[in-house]
C-alpha cells in the first residue's frame, strides 16, 4: 500500500518515480518525478505532466524512496563487460557451413 | 533548423589543454553523459542547478504573459490553442525542476529563491503582452529563439537535463507553428490586423535577439562549453535565429525593425544592427516593464495556492489511515476464520 514518506510540513508533497508504458507489448519506462501527496495523486498528476500526447497507456509511480539503486562505485564490478567470456556468445562457436542457419 | 552544423562542431571550444589531465573533462569530452549518482565537480553542480533552475523558472513564469489571454482568445479554436500551450508550458517547467532536484537541491528552495529574487528567469517576459498579436509573436519569435536554444541541450552532458530538454523540444515545436499561424492569420486580414502584427514585431523583434544573452566576449559562463553543458555560443545561436527568421518575417509581410539588416554573401549570414545591452542589463536588473507585475503574480498564485496543496496532503492522510484500519480489520477477520477452521 501506501509506502510515501508522511511529509515533513503539510505544503510538502513526497517525490515519486514515474514510469511510463508507451504502448501495449512495450515495458515501462522511466520518465521522470514528480512530487504528489499520495500514490493515487501522483498518478492523476503523471497523467498531466507525462502523457499530454499520447506517450502511453499505462502509468507506474513509485516512492523515491522505495528505490534501492546499485551503488555507483561499484560499476566497475557489477558491470565488467567480462570480455575474458566471450563463450557467452553464439559467435564464439563455428557451425559447420553445411548446417546453415542455426 | 540545420542541425549537422552543430554535429561537427567540437563539443569543448575552451581550454583544450585541460582534457586528458582532469579525467572528469575527458569523460565530457568523449560525450559520455553524466548521471545523478556519478562524480562530479562541485562548480560542475552548481552551474546545473543554477542553470536547470533559470530554465524551469523561465518555464512557469513564462506561463504568465499568455495566460492573461486564454479569457480574450479571439475564436474557442484559438483559446484552446492556446490553453494547450499554456498546460505545455507548467509541464516542461515541472520536467526542469525534477531535472533539477537530482542535484541534491530541494523544489522549495528552488521556489522560495524565485519568489525572494534571488533567482533570475528569462528577461523575456518581462515584456508586456498588450495585443493579440503579442500571443503570436511569443510563439514564433520567443519560441523559436528558445527552440534555437533548446535543441543543442537536448545533447548537453547531464543525463537528466538532455532528457528533459528532448521532451521539451518535442512539445515546443507545437508552440512555434501556432504562434506563426496567428502572424500569418493577422498578416492575412484587414489593414487593421496587418499593423497590429507589425507594432507588436516592432516591440519583440529586438527582445528576442536579446534571450541568446551578452555577447561571447561579454559572457562570464563559458566555462559551460568546455563542460559540455552549452554546445554553441550565444552569438552562434543569435546568428542562427537571424538567418532562419528574417526569410519566414518577409514570406509574413513584415518589416525588420533594423536598417542595418542585410544579406552579407561572403559571410552566408544576415548582418544586423547592435543591440541595445543598455535596455537588455536593465530588464535583467529587474528594471524592466513588467519585472514587478510577473513576480507578484507568480507569488500570489503560490500563496492563493496553500490551501490546495494542505487540502491535498490531509486527504491522503485521511485516506491512508482509512486504508489501514480496513486492513485491521481484514487481518482480524481473516485470523478469525483461520481460528475457525
Amino acid at each position: 500500500m501506501s509506502d510515501a514518506a508522511p511529509p515533513a510540513s503539510s505544503g510538502d508533497w513526497p517525490l515519486f518515480e514515474v514510469f511510463v508504458r508507451s504502448k501495449q507489448g512495450l515495458d515501462h519506462k522511466h520518465v521522470g518525478s514528480l512530487h504528489a501527496s499520495d500514490p493515487a495523486h501522483a498518478i492523476a498528476l503523471a497523467r498531466d505532466v507525462y502523457t499530454r500526447r499520447q506517450e502511453g497507456v499505462s502509468i507506474w509511480v513509485v516512492p523515491a524512496h522505495a528505490i534501492t539503486a546499485s551503488a555507483v562505485e561499484q560499476k566497475a564490478d557489477n558491470f565488467d563487460p567480462m570480455a575474458s567470456k566471450i563463450y557467452r556468445h553464439p559467435t564464439f562457436y563455428d557451425i559447420p557451413e553445411e548446417i546453415g542457419h542455426m | 533548423m540545420n542541425a549537422s552544423t552543430s554535429e561537427s562542431r567540437p563539443a569543448a571550444t575552451a581550454a583544450p589543454t585541460a582534457v586528458g589531465t582532469d579525467p572528469f573533462l575527458e569523460r565530457i569530452a568523449n560525450d559520455e553523459k553524466i548521471e545523478p549518482q556519478d562524480d562530479m565537480p562541485e562548480s560542475y553542480r552548481k552551474h546545473l542547478v543554477r542553470q536547470i533552475s533559470q530554465h524551469a523558472h523561465s518555464e512557469i513564469v513564462g506561463m504568465l504573459p499568455e495566460g492573461g489571454w486564454i479569457t480574450r482568445a479571439p475564436s474557442l479554436k484559438r483559446k484552446e490553442v492556446l490553453l494547450a500551450k499554456v498546460q505545455d508550458e507548467g509541464g516542461h517547467g515541472l520536467y526542469l525542476y525534477a531535472a533539477a532536484e537530482t542535484l541534491g537541491v530541494n523544489r522549495a528552495d528552488l521556489i522560495d529563491a524565485l519568489h525572494s529574487g534571488r533567482a533570475k528567469y528569462s528577461s523575456i517576459f518581462n515584456y508586456a503582452t498588450d495585443t493579440w498579436a503579442d500571443i503570436g509573436m511569443i510563439g514564433w519569435l520567443v519560441d523559436g529563439a528558445a527552440i534555437m536554444n533548446q535543441v543543442p541541450l537536448c545533447r548537453c552532458s547531464y543525463g537528466p537535463y538532455a532528457r528533459a530538454m528532448i521532451r521539451i523540444c518535442k512539445e515546443e515545436s507545437f508552440h512555434q507553428r501556432q504562434g506563426f499561424d496567428i502572424v500569418h492569420n493577422l498578416m492575412r486580414g484587414t489593414p487593421e490586423q496587418k499593423q497590429m502584427a507589425q507594432d507588436s514585431f516592432d516591440r519583440w523583434w529586438w527582445p528576442t535577439l536579446m534571450m541568446f544573452g551578452p555577447h561571447d566576449s561579454d559572457s562570464v559562463h563559458t566555462q559551460a562549453s568546455e563542460w559540455g553543458i552549452k554546445r554553441l555560443s550565444n552569438d552562434e545561436l543569435r546568428q542562427r535565429f537571424v538567418d532562419v527568421t528574417v526569410p519566414q518575417a518577409s514570406f509574413l509581410g513584415l518589416t525588420i525593425p533594423d536598417p542595418a539588416l542585410r544579406w552579407n554573401a561572403e559571410r552566408g549570414h544576415y548582418d544586423f544592427g547592435a543591440l541595445d545591452w543598455d535596455e537588455f542589463w536593465r530588464v535583467v536588473k529587474g528594471d524592466g516593464p513588467c519585472n514587478e507585475a510577473r513576480l507578484s503574480a507568480r507569488v500570489k498564485a503560490f500563496n492563493d495556492g496553500a490551501w490546495v496543496r494542505e487540502a491535498a496532503v490531509t486527504h491522503a492522510r485521511k485516506r491512508s489511515a482509512r486504508a489501514a484500519n480496513q486492513s485491521d480489520v481484514r487481518g482480524a477477520t481473516s485470523s478469525q476464520s483461520r481460528a475457525a477452521a
